[in-house]
C-alpha cells in the first residue's frame, strides 16, 4: 500500500498552524507551495540533502515554533548523519516527514541504492530521535498525525508514497531572493 | 625559536564581541586544544556538534534568518568537502556563513601558499575562485581582525572563512 503524495499533504495542511516553519524539498516542495502557499515556507535549501540541517538550524534559533521538515528519501540519504546531529541537538520542536518513493524523482526516476530494505523510521530510531513511525496507508497517518504532534521531537515520519496530481516544479522561485525575503519577513515580522 | 601562535582567549574573546553564542563545529586537530575545547566548556556558548561539515554550513545559514549570528568551526578537509553548500547557501543564497578553518599540515614557518602539502596549498586559490572572503589567522594581533570581519559578513549577508594557520595557544 501507498500513499499518494498530495494526500499526504493535504492531510498535514490542518496541523500546520501559523506560525509553524516548513521547509520542503523537490517535488514535496513543489506541491506543498501549491498545497498551502504560505510565508513562513522555506525554501532556499540550495543543495540535495540540506533540509533536515536547515531544519536544525530554524529549530535551534527559532524555539518557540515547530518545524516541519518535508524531507525526500534520496535526499535524506545524502545527509543521514544529521539525523544524529539532529538527535544529539535534543530539537524537541522538529517534526520530520521523510516521502519515500525510492527513487530520485526530479532526476529520472532512478532508483534509490538499498531501496527495498531501506526504514529510515529504523534509521531515526537508532539515531536518537524521540519517536519514529512508518505509514503505507493514508487513513493510519491522517490517525496518528495528532498523536505525532502531541509529542515532543525530534519525531520523524516515514511515509510511502507515489506521485498524486501534478503540480509545476518552480525551480525559479524556490532560488530566488523573493522567496528568501517573504519568509524572513515572515519570520521576524 | 618559532613564532608565537594566536591567542585562542583572543579568539574566543572575538567571536563573543561580534555577538555570536552559537557555535558548530566538528573536531580539527589545528583547533581542537586552543578553541573547541574551550568552547565546549564556556556557558555563554550553544555547540552543536555535526557529523559532516556540510551540516554545519546550513545551520548556520538558517539561523540566521532571524539574525542569530553563528560560527563554524572545521578542518580544510571539511571546507572541501562543503564546497557545494557553500557555493549554493552561502554565495548563491547570499547567507552570512562565517567560518573558522584549521590548516592542517600546514608548516608553522610557511605561509598556506609556500606550504609543501597539496591539501593546504590550494585552498585559498579556491577560495578566490569562488570569490570567498577570507583571512589568515597566523599569530599573535591577527584575532583583532574578528570582530568586525564577522560583523561585514553579516551586514553584507557574505561567507568569510578565517584559515587558523597555527593551532592556537590554549587560554
Amino acid at each position: 500500500m501507498t500513499i499518494p503524495r498530495d494526500k499526504a499533504l493535504t492531510a498535514l495542511i490542518p496541523h500546520v498552524t501559523r506560525g509553524d516553519i516548513v521547509v520542503a524539498v523537490y517535488q514535496t516542495c513543489f506541491d506543498w507551495l501549491a498545497l498551502n502557499p504560505r510565508d513562513l515556507n522555506y525554501v532556499a535549501v540550495g543543495a540535495m540533502g540540506q533540509a533536515s540541517s536547515h531544519g536544525l538550524g530554524l529549530t535551534l534559533a527559532n524555539p518557540d515554533r515547530r518545524v516541519f521538515v518535508l524531507d525526500g528519501d534520496g535526499s535524506l540519504l545524502m545527509n543521514l548523519g544529521s539525523l544524529v546531529t539532529i538527535a544529539g541537538a535534543g530539537a524537541s520542536n522538529l517534526y520530520h516527514f521523510v516521502f519515500a518513493n525510492r527513487v530520485y524523482e526530479v532526476n529520472g526516476l532512478q532508483p534509490l541504492p538499498g531501496r527495498e530494505a531501506l526504514d529510515f523510521a529504523g534509521l531515526a530510531r537508532a539515531a536518537g530521535y524521540a519517536g519514529a513511525e512508518a505509514f503505507s496507508d493514508l487513513n493510519d497517518f491522517e490517525d496518528n498525525l495528532d498523536a505525532i504532534l502531541d509529542r515532543p521531537g525530534p519525531q520523524l515520519a516515514e511515509l510511502q508514497i507515489v506521485p498524486g496530481a501534478p503540480y509545476p516544479q518552480r525551480y525559479d522561485y524556490i532560488h530566488s531572493s523573493e522567496a528568501r525575503e517573504t519568509f524572513r519577513r515572515a519570520l521576524n515580522g | 625559536m618559532s613564532a608565537p601562535a594566536p591567542s585562542g582567549a583572543a579568539i574566543i574573546a572575538g567571536i563573543k564581541t561580534a555577538g555570536v553564542r552559537e557555535v558548530v563545529a566538528l573536531p580539527d586537530i589545528v583547533t581542537s586544544d586552543g578553541l573547541l575545547w574551550p568552547i565546549s566548556r564556556d556557558p555563554e556558548f550553544r555547540l552543536t556538534r555535526v557529523c559532516k561539515e556540510d551540516e554545519g554550513v546550513s545551520i548556520c545559514a538558517a539561523m540566521s534568518f532571524n539574525g542569530t549570528r553563528a560560527v563554524m568551526m572545521m578542518q580544510q578537509t571539511g571546507l572541501m568537502d562543503s564546497l557545494n553548500v557553500i557555493r549554493a547557501v552561502g554565495v548563491d543564497y547570499e547567507n552570512p556563513v562565517v567560518m573558522f578553518v584549521g590548516l592542517q599540515g600546514k608548516e608553522v614557518d610557511r605561509l598556506p601558499k609556500d606550504s609543501s602539502s597539496y591539501g593546504v596549498r590550494i585552498i585559498q586559490p579556491i577560495l578566490d575562485a569562488m570569490s570567498l572572503s577570507h583571512s589568515l589567522i597566523e599569530g599573535p594581533g591577527d584575532e583583532a581582525q574578528i570582530p568586525a570581519t564577522i560583523d561585514t559578513a553579516y551586514e553584507s549577508a557574505r561567507p568569510h572563512v578565517f584559515l587558523i594557520g597555527r593551532p592556537p595557544e590554549a587560554p
